[in-house]
């Protein structure tokens, strides 16, 4: 009970509180990790959508997941030459 | 119709693989249904002498998938309950004398023969893990209310998940309704909404399960072991059965006075 009170009048917070808030972030980082293989071929398989409709520079590429505290983002950046005009079943 | 294989699993070591699973295989065979326990953490087999069944072993896991022996002969028989069987791990092995593939094959064989496969998984990521969760049709992931723990256990539902074992059930060990009250564990519900698995169970933190580990002898015999009581509850869910959860956060005077003011250190539980 003497704890009880002591809590009650103290600003203190709980060590459970900091145990979730704690175990909140670190699972948003590991929750993010994504293989560099997979990274990889995520990669490709996107250029190869992507080079269907344009001509890409792929030597300035960017492509990253960038993270702050409380969220993630696939951020890629990809320079174009130029479009592709669509010919006759050119997008089959 | 076929068993079913059911892994215990964590992450974590230390959390009580081993107690659950021979607890809830126990219970389960208790309750009637014929029961294999298979003790996969091999290089460090323990689930014998959790049974206090080590002085029976004579072959071992990775001798029947090599075919030195046949199942039959390796199977111990438990000595106090029916129905139940103990496949123990190699001791003097490493974990990559046998494959995911030949893992999966000894269960296939097994579960002609025993309703419920229960197959105690080694700490970690690695081999072994791939050995444990090879054959299995459902996982149990045990935890307890530590930071280090919960976030191992999240680690390995989103490998079983990579793994096509879907919908894991969550065991949560040694909950000390003292410290809860306190502030100073976090509760059920904590770890519930953090790694979002349905629960299958909540132990208490109980000297018993020492006692009885000491004995060899599963804490459900102990009429007294409230962590007993709890693992034949899990059993009867394992079953299919809709069992009401023990009250292990007792509502007391003060929790009652807790939620009549805002306390300076509850002003955070609304994120």
């Amino acid at each position: 009970m003497f704890d009880f009170l002591t809590r009650l009048f103290s600003k203190e917070e709980s060590s459970r509180q900091r145990a979730k808030d704690r175990l909140r972030l670190v699972l948003v980082q590991d929750r993010a990790i994504i293989s560099p293989n997979l990274m990889e071929q995520m990669r490709v398989e996107l250029l190869d959508v992507v080079s269907k409709y344009m001509e890409i520079d792929e030597r300035n590429l960017e492509f990253n997941l960038e993270r702050d505290d409380e969220a993630i983002a696939l951020v890629a950046s990809i320079p174009i030459r130029r479009l592709k005009r669509p010919g006759p079943g050119s997008l089959q | 119709m076929p068993g079913k294989v059911i892994v215990i699993t964590s992450g974590k070591g230390g959390v009580g693989k081993t107690t659950a699973t021979a607890n809830i295989g126990t219970a389960l065979a208790l309750l009637g249904h014929k029961v294999c326990l298979v003790d996969a953490d091999i290089g460090l087999r323990n689930l014998d002498v959790v049974m206090g069944l080590e002085n029976r072993i004579v072959y071992d896991l990775v001798e029947v998938i090599e075919g030195a022996c046949k199942l039959r002969s390796a199977l111990i028989k438990d000595k106090r309950t029916d129905n139940l069987y103990l496949l123990p791990a190699a001791q003097t092995r490493e974990k990559d004398a046998i494959s995911p593939e030949q893992m999966k094959a000894l269960t296939q064989e097994l579960v002609q023969e025993f309703e419920y496969v229960l197959m105690d998984s080694p700490a970690g990521i690695e081999h072994g893990f791939r050995n444990a969760i090879a054959g299995a049709d459902e996982a149990i992931i045990v935890t307890t209310p530590e930071v280090s723990a919960v976030r191992d256990a999240d680690r390995i539902i989103g490998l079983l998940e990579a793994y096509e074992l879907y919908e894991p059930k969550l065991v949560i060990n040694r909950i000390r309704p003292d410290m809860i009250k306190r502030g100073d564990m976090m509760n059920i519900q904590d770890v519930r909404e953090i790694l979002a698995i349905p629960l299958l169970g909540v132990i208490p933190d109980d000297q018993t399960i020492v006692v009885a580990t000491n004995k060899g002898e599963p804490a459900i015999f102990n009429p007294k072991s409230k962590a007993g009581m709890a693992y034949k509850n899990i059993a009867r869910r394992v079953k299919g059965e809709d069992v009401p959860f023990m009250a292990l956060e007792q509502n007391g005077l003060v929790d009652k006075f807790k939620r009549m003011i805002p306390l300076p250190f509850s002003r955070r539980n609304s994120n």
